[in-house]
Parts: C-alpha cells; sequence; structure tokens
C-alpha cells in the first residue's frame, strides 16, 4: 500500500506544480491593472520593477474625471444595463415559455428561425441596424439605441425554453382545470420555478451589456452619451492621457463584476455552460 | 401541450417585433445593401463596386490572412490549454479549488475595454514585461511596433481572455461523464494518462466542438484586440482582421455597401469553418 500512497501523493505534488504557476500568470494582468491604477505616472513608466500598490488611486481617478466624464459614463452604463437585462429577461422568457408550452401555427418556422441565426456572427447586421437607428429613425445619442436594438438574445430564448420544457406541466394543467388564465400561470407558477435559470440569465446579460463595446461605439458619439467603456475606449491611444486614470477606469469596470462572479460564482459557470450538455 | 395559437403569439410578439426589426431584417437588408454602390450620392445597383472590388483589394486579402492566422494558431492553443486545465481543475486531489477556479475564470467577467487598455500597457514599449526581460538579462522586444510582436500579442492576449471561458464549458462536460467508467479502467491498471486519451477526450469531442465552433464565430469578428491594443490593426496594417476592416470600411470610410459584402463574407466563412470542423469532427462509423 506504500507505493500507492506514494505515486498518489507524486501526483498531488505535480499537479499542483503545473497549475500554480499558470494560475501566478493568469492573476499577473488583473494584480498589475490594480497596481498600476494606484501608481504615479511617473511610476509606470519609471526604470524599476514595482510590483506593489502605492497611493495614488484617487489622484488618478481625478485625472480620468477630467479627461472623460467617467462618473456619468458609469451612470448611464449602470442604467442602460439595469434597463436591458430587465427587458431582455422579460422578452426571453415570455418567448421561451410559449416555445415550450404551446403548439401553434408557425411554431416550427419560429424555432428553426432562432436557431438558424445562431451561427451568423453580429457583424452582420451591424451595419443595417446601424442604417436604421441612426439615419432612418434619427435615434443616435439616444438611450433607446443603446437599450433596444440589442434586445434580439436567441440563446436565451432557447435557454428559457429548455428551462420550461422541463418543468412538471400537470402543475400548469392543473391550474388550467381551475379555470387560472394563462398570463397567471406563467407569472406565479412557471417564472418561479424557473428562478435559478433567471437568475443565471440576469447575470450573463448585464455582464454583457456592462461590456458591450461596438454598439455603444458606433450609436452613440456623443460625450454625455457615451458608456463607461466608450469613454474609456476613447482615451486609449492619446498622447496627452494619464495611463493611471485609464487603469483606475479599468479598475472601475472590473472590480463590480469580479465581486459579483465571486459572489455568484455558481449562476455565472451555469449561464457560461448552458449551452454544454444537452 | 395545447393549441392555444392566440395566447402563443400573445407571449411571443414582444421578442418577435425585436427579432424581426433588428437581426432578420438586417440581416436581408445588408445583402441588398452588399449589391449597392453607396460611395454615389443615390444608392444605386453596382456589385463591382462591393463583391467585384472585394476580390482585387490586397487590404481584405491581407485582413482574411490575419485572420485565419489567429484562427489557426490561437484557436488550438486554447482549447487544448482550456481542455487541461478543466481536466486539472475537476481533479479531486486538488487543494484551494476555488482560488485556482478564480484565477482561470476572473477574466471572463473583465471587458473588452479594460483588458485591452491592460494588454497595451503590460506590452508597452517600456512596460513592465519588457523590464523584467531586461531585468533576465535578455533584449527587449518593441511588441507593438513589430508586426509578428504584436500579433503575438493579440494572440496572448485572447488567450488569456477566453482559455477559462471554454474551460467553463469544457468543465460541465466533464462533470457529465459518469465516474463509474474511470473506476472500471482503474481496476484494470489503465494509467490517469491513457485515461484522459481514451476515455475523456473522446467523450469530450462533441463540448470541444461546441467551444471550437464559439471561437470561430469570435474570431472572424475580432475588433477591439486589434483596435484597442495594437492601435487600429497596426504595426501598419500588420494586426488587421476582418472585423476591424470592416469597421474601417464601414465606419471609418461610411462605404456601407462595401462593408456589407465584407460582412456577408465573415457570416459565410464563420458558417463553412463552423460545418468543416462539425464534419471532421463526425462519428466515424
Amino acid at each position: 500500500m506504500r507505493s500507492k500512497s506514494s505515486a498518489e501523493f507524486r501526483r498531488r505534488i505535480a499537479l499542483h506544480a503545473a497549475l500554480f504557476p499558470l494560475a501566478l500568470i493568469w492573476l499577473f494582468p488583473l494584480w498589475m491593472m490594480f497596481v498600476f491604477s494606484t501608481m504615479p505616472e511617473n511610476g509606470i513608466f519609471s526604470r524599476d520593477i514595482v510590483l506593489t500598490p502605492s497611493d495614488q488611486f484617487f489622484g488618478n481617478f481625478n485625472l480620468l474625471e477630467s479627461d472623460t466624464g467617467f462618473i456619468r459614463a458609469t451612470t448611464i452604463s449602470i442604467l442602460v444595463a439595469a434597463a436591458y437585462t430587465f427587458l431582455s429577461v422579460a422578452l426571453t422568457s415570455m418567448a421561451g415559455w410559449s416555445l415550450a408550452c404551446y403548439r401553434f401555427a408557425g411554431k416550427g418556422v419560429v424555432l428553426a428561425t432562432i436557431l438558424g441565426t445562431l451561427t451568423l456572427p453580429y457583424f452582420v447586421v451591424v451595419i443595417p441596424q446601424f442604417i436604421m437607428v441612426a439615419r432612418d429613425f434619427g435615434l443616435h445619442n439616444t438611450l433607446f439605441a443603446l437599450i433596444v436594438p440589442p434586445l434580439f438574445n436567441s440563446l436565451g430564448v432557447l435557454f428559457m425554453r429548455q428551462t420550461f420544457s422541463m418543468m412538471p406541466h400537470e402543475l400548469f394543467d392543473a391550474a388550467r382545470v381551475e379555470g387560472v388564465k394563462e398570463w397567471r400561470i406563467f407569472l406565479f407558477i412557471g417564472l418561479p420555478l424557473a428562478r435559478p435559470a433567471l437568475a443565471a440569465l440576469s447575470i450573463i446579460l448585464f455582464l454583457h451589456s456592462w461590456n458591450n463595446y461596438l454598439w455603444p461605439l458606433l450609436i452613440n458619439s456623443k460625450p454625455a452619451m457615451m458608456t463607461a467603456p466608450v469613454a474609456l475606449g476613447s482615451l486609449i491611444g492619446l498622447t496627452k492621457v494619464s495611463w493611471g486614470g485609464i487603469m483606475t477606469g479599468a479598475v472601475m469596470l472590473t472590480a463590480p463584476m469580479l465581486v459579483l462572479f465571486v459572489a455568484l460564482q455558481r449562476h455565472f459557470v451555469a449561464g457560461i455552460s448552458a449551452g454544454a450538455v444537452k | 401541450m395545447r393549441l392555444r395559437t392566440r395566447t402563443a403569439y400573445a407571449f411571443l410578439t414582444p421578442y418577435l417585433l425585436v427579432f424581426l426589426a433588428f437581426w432578420i431584417w438586417p440581416i436581408v437588408n445588408s445583402f441588398w445593401l452588399s449589391f449597392l454602390n453607396t460611395r454615389s450620392a443615390n444608392w444605386t445597383f453596382n456589385p463591382r463596386m462591393t463583391w467585384g472590388r472585394l476580390l482585387v483589394d490586397p487590404a481584405f486579402a491581407n485582413a482574411l490572412w490575419n485572420t485565419l492566422l489567429i484562427l489557426v494558431i490561437q484557436v488550438p492553443v486554447m482549447i487544448a490549454l482550456a481542455t487541461v486545465l478543466a481536466v486539472l481543475l475537476d481533479s479531486p486531489i486538488l487543494k484551494a479549488r476555488g482560488l485556482f477556479r478564480f484565477a482561470f475564470f476572473a477574466p471572463v467577467v473583465v471587458g473588452e475595454v479594460a483588458y485591452a487598455a491592460m494588454f497595451r500597457l503590460l506590452f508597452n514599449e517600456f512596460g513592465i514585461i519588457n523590464k523584467m526581460i531586461a531585468a533576465a538579462g535578455l533584449t527587449t522586444i518593441p511588441w507593438l511596433s513589430d508586426p509578428n510582436a504584436a500579433m503575438a500579442v493579440i494572440i496572448i492576449a485572447l488567450t488569456w481572455r477566453w482559455a477559462g471561458y471554454n474551460a467553463i464549458i469544457i468543465l460541465a462536460g466533464l462533470q457529465s461523464i459518469p465516474e463509474d467508467v474511470y473506476e472500471a479502467a482503474t481496476l484494470d491498471g489503465v494509467s490517469k494518462i491513457r485515461q484522459f486519451f481514451y476515455i475523456t477526450l473522446p467523450l469530450l469531442k462533441p463540448v470541444i466542438l461546441l467551444c471550437v465552433v464559439i471561437s470561430v464565430i469570435g474570431t472572424m469578428q475580432l475588433f477591439s484586440e486589434p483596435f484597442l491594443i495594437t492601435n487600429r490593426g497596426g504595426p501598419g496594417q500588420a494586426t488587421e482582421t476582418l472585423g476591424l476592416f470592416l469597421y474601417r470600411q464601414g465606419f471609418g470610410a461610411f462605404n456601407f455597401g462595401y462593408a456589407s459584402a465584407i460582412a456577408y463574407t465573415i457570416a459565410a466563412l464563420a458558417v463553412a469553418i463552423s460545418l468543416l470542423n462539425l464534419w471532421l469532427g463526425r462519428e466515424r462509423e
């Protein structure tokens, strides 16, 4: 038995010896993001290697705020992400419920179309979307343009449809026998049962909206209507700009999501791997 | 399941309106646009200005080459790494599991702009990476001004950002493999390494294929990394990808017709490469 346990011990050492340096490399950029956000400008490009934080975070943040109105941009980002998440969850869960619980003419076509668009890159629609929203409707630089066009979330619909399909439909039928209206069955039986799925979906949608870059960059060009990623991105590459400030912005965009991730890791993982196990 | 057409449509309509207006209609419209010359005052049918130009445009060939280069190098390396990570993180003898998971999964929540800014600073000519290289007594590399090094930075950044994401998906696949398959193999004295190659990998194939397809679609529309890290696909156009090329034509030059032809090419490539992978990965009878 001794040989078995020593082999076991060697395997354990090898596993940790392989993972530990990799994990350090992986954490390094995030750690440095935090370190740079606290360093004075002359410290970032000085000759010596500094791996520990200094005390310039708030000074750097003031530089960022004067380079671009970051507080206002963050407020817009929070508003947009909250409204987008709420609307998207409402639309996708209603559509998922419809596709899971009823038979109706045209259902096959709707499902096939939603499935068919899954492999299409978003870039196919971005130009006509831009023309439609900006030129035809003149809705660029509005909150509407940031919230509504990205709502077409096929994966969300399929995810909710699967969630509702796996529920015991006898429950819903029993309620129908009692004469409960369909929308009440959906609201008071279906949705509460779908709580874990709704949590996973909400988190992933919020994250997407919070980090979304291309569409907000295109459609809202007025500084007053920029989201936080667009405001931050507009500084990258400028010559007279504070890198310490940019890093405080990066930390402010990343830190809340990391906290959410640690607190709700299960839901994140569920949302990301939803399509994996079928 | 009951036939209630009116109720079903009532639930479906709000989503369907958005889906048709902002997804289906633009797809159709994009196709039509790709045949129009949008450089003239009134847009006229002239595919020679779009599809014709695409065939002979050296900038398109360059963007296609760069994109395929990233596809061929970065995607296999990342998926292999993600598979190994998933297997190691799933190991029952792993200590401090939460910490390791945090290290590899954290990049999933980092936004494009934040991580692009980060990598641009790390690989700055006078940045921390070069300082470390110099401290080790080696020659520093002008990361962002050398074409090959700039491409390497893009590949490193993408791998850092997406390896954990794919590991999460593969991990979910791993956890759906029944435990007793391995128990039988262990009793028969099959080594862990052989178990990985002869049991784990074949069973993971569908999940790995899913990761490949997701990565292909993502690579085909790479935009933020070359836009922000290598400053608009620099040096020169050494890291210009198809996604960035489309942005430059559509929103730099406002040549919507040409950009639509590029968009359709991106979509066709994404679908074709995904199908090719599914065909290569099909179960051999």
